[in-house]
């Protein structure tokens, strides 16, 4: 059977612990399986020549470019998206950091930037600055706001680790 | 981008894999997929059969074979897979070198060596670093595996001698001697570029530190990957003084033809080769002196 020559596939993916089953074209790329099919639309298409890492997700806990993968390759996988970051109304320590340390401008490439700092921490929960750096060096920011997401990281790493990190931005002042 | 439509099959043995390549000429074979799928969606290539390996089970093993004499790497062996491996690491700086500098992380984690080495593009850094190292590929067709050494195996620019019907299975090390090392350098305008100029250098060592055996590789120096043969007989039975590695990058330099892009004109390109190998040769020396083994 596995000789098998075929135009459609069904597929079942599990997406942020939700199965999902469809008839597929090959050629469906699998952004384009978690935008259009699954609105699933927080992972963003950004250069869609795999160089920019916008649609980071995680595929059983690997991150990948998902417009550099087919989604018949995720056929009886499990794929996480930034849609299943946020558990009960509560932002994941990754999230929080991003929005504490202000690590986004534009938000384009947040979704992508968050998903590779969560495999990044999965493998190594203290990262070194260079460590951040070397991890997300295949998700590009334009609005040149590494500083702030590596800030982020470090944030989202000390949290997961149990402690409690404070952010480095200034208060806004107040206006009398 | 959406890639031209093809039909699809996912062998779960490597004879159905060469079933279908046999029963479908101008399949392709997906593994990393990261240098095919980016060509099938800017329609560079068409392939009307895609042939998936990453649902064959066992072939993602690095392990060393004494009996062979040879590190054993099978085709769905990941860049990241060597990054990660303390085998790697402590016993193959070349390969541990040059996997680190593939793409970004991200490109790692799915691309595999196997891959790159069959895609034949003279911009990929493995090939130049297991041209070094004196590799070889098994290549599995109808009637079995050949073993074909990486000297023989480029053609041209995107061709290999392997014929429609072979898969490559795996690709073979030597096994490290005593007194050696390796290093691979890479000039990349950003992370995620392909190289301006690679090069990857393995030396063995007598004990008088002259050198017994040198490998020399080039990564984009040429219409295909370069096994810089003059560099390494020159330095073979000389001391690593400064006057010989100059000698032997020079050589290197010679065994290059870089074209002119938007990359950097050639001559800036040559001039490259021959500092790159300097270094490479360098740092593999100390390696060897190391006493890795």
């Amino acid at each position: 059977m596995s000789t098998e020559i075929v135009d459609t596939l069904a597929i079942t993916v599990t997406v942020n612990g939700e199965s999902h089953s469809a008839e597929v074209e090959p050629r469906l790329l699998l952004v384009h399986f978690l935008r259009e099919d699954l609105n699933l639309t927080g992972t963003h298409i950004g250069c869609d020549t795999s160089n920019c890492g916008a649609c980071t997700v995680l595929l059983d806990g690997v991150s990948v470019k998902s417009c550099t993968l087919l989604a018949v390759q995720a056929n009886g996988s499990s794929i996480e998206t930034v849609e299943g970051l946020e558990q009960n109304n509560q932002l994941h320590a990754i999230q929080e950091g991003f929005f504490e340390e202000h690590g986004l401008q534009c938000g384009f490439c947040t979704p992508g930037m968050m998903m590779t700092a969560k495999s990044l921490l999965a493998h190594n929960a203290n990262p070194t600055e260079a460590e951040i750096r070397r991890g997300i060096s295949g998700n590009l920011c334009r609005c040149t706001g590494y500083v702030n997401i590596v800030k982020a990281i470090q944030y989202g790493a000390a949290k997961l680790r149990g402690e409690t990190p404070a952010s480095t931005q200034e208060a806004h002042p107040t206006h009398a | 981008m959406i890639p031209a439509a093809f039909k699809y099959a996912t062998p779960t043995t490597v004879g159905e894999a060469i079933d279908l390549l046999r029963a479908n000429q101008d399949a392709k074979i997906l593994a990393g997929g990261h240098s095919l799928l980016p060509l099938m969606k800017l329609r560079l290539a068409s392939p009307p059969v895609l042939v998936d390996i990453n649902r064959i089970a066992g072939l993602d093993y690095i392990r060393q074979d004494e009996q062979l004499g040879r590190l054993r790497i099978g085709a769905l062996a990941r860049h990241i897979d060597f990054e990660r491996s303390a085998l790697i690491r402590d016993r193959y700086p070349l390969l541990w070198d040059t996997a680190r500098g593939i793409g970004d992380p991200l490109v790692r984690n799915r691309g595999t060596m196997a891959g790159a080495v069959a895609h034949a593009d003279p911009a990929a850094d493995w090939p130049a670093a297991l041209l070094a190292l004196n590799a070889e590929v098994v290549a599995t067709g109808p009637n079995g595996e050949r073993v074909v050494p990486l000297t023989q195996l480029y053609v041209s620019i995107l061709t290999t001698s392997l014929t429609a019907d072979e898969l490559l299975t795996e690709v073979r090390v030597p096994l490290p001697r005593p007194r050696s090392g390796g290093a691979y350098e890479k000039l990349e305008r950003k992370v995620g570029d392909y190289a301006v100029i690679g090069v990857g250098a393995q030396l063995v060592l007598n004990g008088d530190d002259s050198v017994l055996e040198a490998g020399v590789g080039l990564c984009n120096a040429a219409s295909t990957s370069v096994k810089a043969r003059d560099a390494e007989v020159f330095l073979v039975g000389k001391p690593l003084a400064p006057d010989n590695i100059n000698e032997a990058a020079r050589l290197a330099m010679e065994a290059s033809d870089p074209v002119d892009d938007d990359r950097g004109p050639s001559d800036y390109k040559r001039a490259m080769v021959r500092e790159l190998t300097r270094r490479a040769l360098r740092r593999a020396a100390g390696r060897a002196r190391g006493g890795q083994a």
